[in-house]
């Protein structure tokens, strides 16, 4: 029994650290719905800057921002917001571009390529610029950030989905079931979506990160969640121009990006090689 | 070949319309009014509707649209609203900082992806292999914005190996120009190499395992002659295929990281007309945007042609 | 060290110490210990973090086009000095009738633009009239609404007859909306300015730098114009203005981006860091015209839940001058009202209390993304917090949808902006502003002054008008930004305050 664990873990190595660094994302984003370390919107001019454990753990396990807030506790709550704007975007990009995909590769013709043109469209523009572009449209926010976000999602699913189904298609028991007289739609949620949906899932992973990555841009560039939310990409902007001055500020929602990016992309590469160990990632 | 070829061509035609009129559909419901954001808080109506009217602002919409497109298929892309100058121009000096920017991004990228995938794939779960993946998943994992911030701090600022700011244009020589710009394509290249590092060693794997190297090696190739006479160059196919996948990315990185380091890039031109409101600098921007990245994957897909005899007969 | 050597000789830029400016500057060194006597410097790189939009001030609003073109490329019939006192320019002199409806100006005679055609009180006549007419696109058109007629006795006479008196005339006749241009080159101004100034433009490398050099013909010879060359950098970032600062990329940034960023100037002997005056008055606007804001005792309750000091410390790294009222210090006859409803956070609660919200108030913030607004937000979110009132902070893009929304829509609860215009107190008696605020001794006040030409006279009357603000609290009145210059120590002669956004560098000159 041991053994085997420690075989499993050897073979999948990827994704056991992706598991474990994702759990603990989520566990310490859901922890903060019940319990921070200090309030992460409580302003204290007086030890704005502190660096870790400065004054001891008055100014924190990470320092202070340039309000006095506490950073280890606006990091909990951003990942809430993080993970939100992630999980929801993905689920958007992932249902209409899988619809997109499969129907596509149902129908060849005309339909086919004119979804095909539709994907070219979203796909030909620069994700950062439309996310601007939206903003100024809809204000920022967190629904313009899951709806620019799970926009640029679509073409992607969409493309691996119609290939995948396009394989799957050719294969002798659709053929058979449409023999049987199956019409097009049940062949397609019967038999082509339950063949394709281990590569959907990989998809997922890796597009959680990827999501996790544009929301900080976005964030970043102030076009997400408003203040006081605490969010990641956010403090990397209000770290810019005290660097010098306290660049614990800037390195701790850093790494956490990097940290959830790598988390989520090692879960997508493990599930990828536990599905199918020769397959190549798409991304 | 060339059939394939024109059907592209026509979808193409067809995907640019489909953007171009999305991009028009969406300025045209942009709130903001570009005459109010010239004139200010003490505008008054009547110099407003003056310069809306100087504008061409008060023409209906489908009027608009069409001297758009007309215009364009002339070479007539308008004037800016801010700058008063042809937009043709302001591109075209934009397009001399993000397209050097853009290329020095691609061949970094390259140049360190295609020797640390092809190594990482040469010696499998050695500790070569293990640092390439190292390298790609933190290359991946960490924003390009972010690095951008480091090496600005880190070489700029401290060390002042490089100028932290602005662009001095290409007449101060060639060299001096490359220099200005290493940076910042440095940063948008480091997740472009990881991702291509990954990509790279997948596929070197794969074409390792296939029959003609193997039948090439058993007739005696040795190892490394055989890895780079038959199996790199069959294996940058997908690498390539990837490249233009990316070029959208790299484009929106390059929004960023010209912001970062002030660089008068199409990045940042766009990024300024939206908050100005320049509407005819947005929308032809943006539309060249979507060009570049249409005409990249066009050029991929006829080089996998070229490439791959395979695929000749195929699609 | 190389580099300091580099930037106090002739056309050597001192760039990062970089091998080859090393080189250069050793070389240069050399060749400085071989001529003791060398020339001071006579060109200049200044930053700015907006890039103009056109170079014609009287078309167009953006401050930055002022801060490019006013005194340097434009001049006006009148100027004004860093001091904000009203001096002659292209009219050296001007008598004004006992009834305040007749303005005689007397020209200077023998001015050219750059273009080479003269200026006389015709070219004078076609600027105002361009400024007023029916095509009229000049921003602040109101300014000029006042005149009746103008007429041109002769070459260096201009006479204007008013409708009805205009105090504040001369002193708007000093803006950059009001410089002189001249009829065959206005319509091109945009890109190719034509003004009477001692300098015009050389080149503008969109989005990065514009060049300005300077004139041989230059009417004015009184003024020792120093500079021969104006190179200014467009640098929007605060940190790259930083370094374009300390790696001798420009040698000036008259208002740096970041506050925090200027504290590390202060111990540096190479620049020279001053935080000066501005007219940047930051206010959080109310909308009176609508609950809960339309109950004077709320909007009081929350001026008394501000503590401006540790607003100012919070937001702006404590650099800035906390107001009362809607008036710089450096404004004629400026009144401190901050005195007025001082903070108290207990008299707040009972306040809104007594207003019916005891239970707790919630409203929204429209705040544009300037980092100043963001900040001061986010501090006025927790000071509001601490009595009970929660205030949500909706991001609002500054101009492009602040304008339809709050400006023009009047669709807000409160929202906060610098108001960037000197002298404006006015707006609050405009009808149709969107504080919404109506008062109509105030109007008269505002009406009263505006109609007085005797300074001491006017002066009182606007000091009434700013107790009535600090009564009213139409907006809550936090601060006044400072003007954070930062310069080389070796330069002088760069306004330390300004009285209007400029970057007025015919005075500048270095240090031998």
């Amino acid at each position: 029994m041991r053994a085997g664990m420690m075989r499993w873990l050897r073979d999948n190595k990827a994704l056991a650290a992706g598991l474990v660094i994702t759990v603990s994302i989520v566990v310490l984003a859901l922890l903060s719905l019940f319990w921070v370390p200090m309030s992460p919107t409580k302003m204290n001019i007086a030890q704005k800057l502190k660096g870790p454990l400065e004054n001891g753990f008055s100014s924190g396990l990470l320092g202070k921002d340039h309000f006095g807030r506490d950073i280890a506790s606006m990091l909990m709550v951003g990942a809430r917001y993080s993970l939100t704007v992630a999980l929801a975007s993905v689920a958007i990009g992932a249902m209409i571009g899988t619809a997109l995909g499969v129907t596509a590769a149902a129908r060849p013709g005309f339909t086919g390529a004119a979804l095909g043109r539709l994907n070219d469209a979203i796909f030909a523009l620069p994700p950062i610029l439309s996310a601007i572009m939206l903003g100024a449209l809809m204000g920022p926010g967190t629904t313009t950030a899951i709806l620019a976000i799970g926009t640029f999602m679509i073409p992607v699913f969409a493309r691996v989905t119609r290939g995948a189904a396009m394989q799957v298609r050719a294969r002798d028991y659709i053929l058979a079931a449409r023999m049987a007289g199956e019409g097009e739609v049940t062949i397609t949620l019967l038999h082509v979506i339950p063949n394709i949906a281990s590569q959907i899932i990989v998809q997922v992973a890796i597009q959680l990160a990827m999501a996790i990555l544009t929301e900080a841009g976005l964030s970043f560039l102030g076009l997400g969640t408003p203040p006081p939310a605490p969010s990641w990409g956010r403090m990397l902007a209000d770290s810019q121009t005290y660097l010098l001055k306290a660049p614990h500020m800037a390195l701790a929602p850093g790494l956490a990006i990097a940290l959830a990016v790598l988390g989520f992309n090692l879960l997508g590469d493990g599930l990828s090689r536990l599905i199918d160990p020769r397959r190549r990632i798409e991304r | 070949m060339l059939r394939t070829l024109a059907r592209r061509l026509a979808g193409l035609v067809a995907t640019l319309a489909l953007i171009s009129l999305a991009l028009f559909l969406i300025i045209e419901v942009l709130p903001g009014d570009p005459a109010a954001i010239m004139l200010g808080t003490s505008a008054q109506a009547d110099t407003l509707a003056a310069l809306r009217h100087q504008m061409g602002l008060d023409e209906p919409a489908i009027a608009r649209y069409l001297g758009w497109v007309g215009g364009m298929l002339h070479g007539d892309f308008g004037i800016s609203y801010s700058y008063g100058v042809p937009v043709s121009q302001l591109i075209g000096e934009r397009l001399a900082v993000t397209g050097p920017l853009t290329l020095m991004a691609t061949l970094i990228s390259l140049l360190i992806a295609i020797p640390l995938g092809v190594f990482a794939a040469s010696r499998p779960g050695r500790i070569v292999d293990q640092g390439a993946t190292l390298f790609s998943q933190l290359g991946i994992a960490v924003p390009n914005f972010w690095i951008g911030l480091l090496l600005l701090m880190a070489l700029s600022l401290h060390l002042g190996w490089f100028p932290a700011s602005g662009f001095d244009g290409w007449d101060h020589g060639f060299w001096q120009g490359l220099h200005a710009l290493f940076l910042p394509a440095l940063a948008m290249a480091v997740p472009q190499a990881a991702i291509l590092a990954r990509v790279t060693r997948a596929s070197v794997i794969d074409v390792m395992n296939e029959d003609f190297v193997r039948t090439a090696r058993a007739k005696g190739l040795s190892r490394s002659r055989a890895l780079w006479r038959h199996v790199v160059p069959n294996a940058l196919v997908p690498v390539a295929t990837m490249l233009g996948l990316q070029i959208s990315y790299l484009l929106a990185g390059a929004v960023l990281v010209e912001n970062i380091f002030s660089l008068p890039g199409m990045g940042r031109l766009a990024y300024q007309a939206l908050a100005q409101r320049d509407l005819v600098v947005i929308k032809n921007v943006v539309l060249l945007f979507a060009v570049i990245v249409i005409v990249v994957n066009l050029a991929v897909d006829a080089l996998y042609l070229l490439l791959d005899p395979r695929l000749r007969g195929r699609s | 060290m190389s580099a300091s050597i580099a930037r106090t000789l002739p056309f050597f830029s001192a760039r990062p110490a970089v091998l080859l400016s090393a080189l250069m500057a050793a070389s240069a060194l050399s060749l400085a210990l071989a001529s003791p006597a060398y020339a001071t410097r006579s060109d200049l790189k200044i930053g700015m973090s907006i890039e103009p939009a056109g170079l014609d001030p009287t078309i167009a609003a953006p401050v930055a086009i002022g801060q490019v073109t006013w005194q340097n490329i434009f001049e006006g019939l009148v100027r004004l000095t860093e001091k904000g006192e009203i001096k002659p320019q292209l009219a050296k002199s001007w008598t004004i009738s006992p009834d305040g409806l007749t303005y005689s100006f007397t020209l200077q005679p023998g001015v050219t633009f750059s273009n080479g055609e003269a200026f006389t009180s015709e070219t004078a006549k076609f600027t105002l009239d361009r400024a007023r007419g029916e095509k009229s696109v000049n921003p602040q058109k109101r300014f000029f609404a006042a005149i009746d007629s103008i007429e041109t006795p002769d070459a260096t006479t201009l006479v204007l007859h008013l409708k009805e008196p205009a105090g504040n005339l001369l002193y708007h006749l000093t803006w950059p909306a009001a410089v002189m241009v001249e009829p065959k080159s206005a319509d091109n101004d945009k890109t190719n300015p034509v003004g009477t100034g001692p300098f015009t433009l050389k080149s503008w490398t969109k989005g990065d730098r514009l060049e300005l050099t300077a004139r041989k013909d230059y009417w004015d010879k009184d003024k020792k114009v120093a500079l021969s060359d104006i190179t200014f950098r467009f640098i929007n970032d605060p940190q790259a203005q930083v370094a374009a600062l300390k790696g001798g990329d420009v040698d000036a940034f008259p208002e740096l981006g970041a506050p925090e960023l200027f504290d590390g100037f202060k111990d540096d002997k190479k620049f020279i860091a001053y935080a000066g005056n501005t007219e940047l008055k930051v206010v959080a606007g109310m909308n009176t015209a609508r609950p809960p804001f339309n109950d004077k005792r709320v909007r009081q309750a929350l001026m008394m839940a501000v503590d401006r000091a540790t607003l100012i410390e919070g937001a702006w790294s404590g650099l800035g001058t906390p107001i009362g009222s809607h008036y710089t210090p450096n404004d004629p006859g400026y009144v401190d009202e901050t005195g007025k409803l001082p903070y108290d956070p207990e008299k707040a609660k009972a306040l809104l209390k007594e207003a019916g919200y005891g239970k707790g108030l919630t409203f929204s913030i429209k705040a544009p993304q300037m980092s100043y607004a963001t900040r001061t937000s986010e501090v006025l979110q927790a000071m509001l917090a601490d009595v009970g009132v929660t205030m949500n902070i909706v991001p609002t893009e500054f101009p492009a949808k602040w304008l339809p929304e709050v400006f023009k829509g009047h669709d807000f609860d409160m929202t906060i902006v610098a108001h960037a215009e000197p002298m404006d107190i006015d707006i609050y008696s405009r009808p149709d502003y969107y504080f919404g605020y109506q008062n109509p001794a105030f109007n008269d006040t505002i009406a009263t002054a505006e109609k007085t030409t005797d300074d001491a006279k006017r002066a009182e009357l606007y000091g009434a008008a700013q107790t009535m603000l600090a009564e009213d609290v139409p907006a809550l009145y936090l601060y006044v930004l400072p003007k954070l210059g930062i310069w080389d120590a070796k330069l002088e002669g760069l306004w330390k305050d300004e009285p209007i956004p400029s970057n007025d560098l015919t005075g500048v000159h270095w240090k031998d």
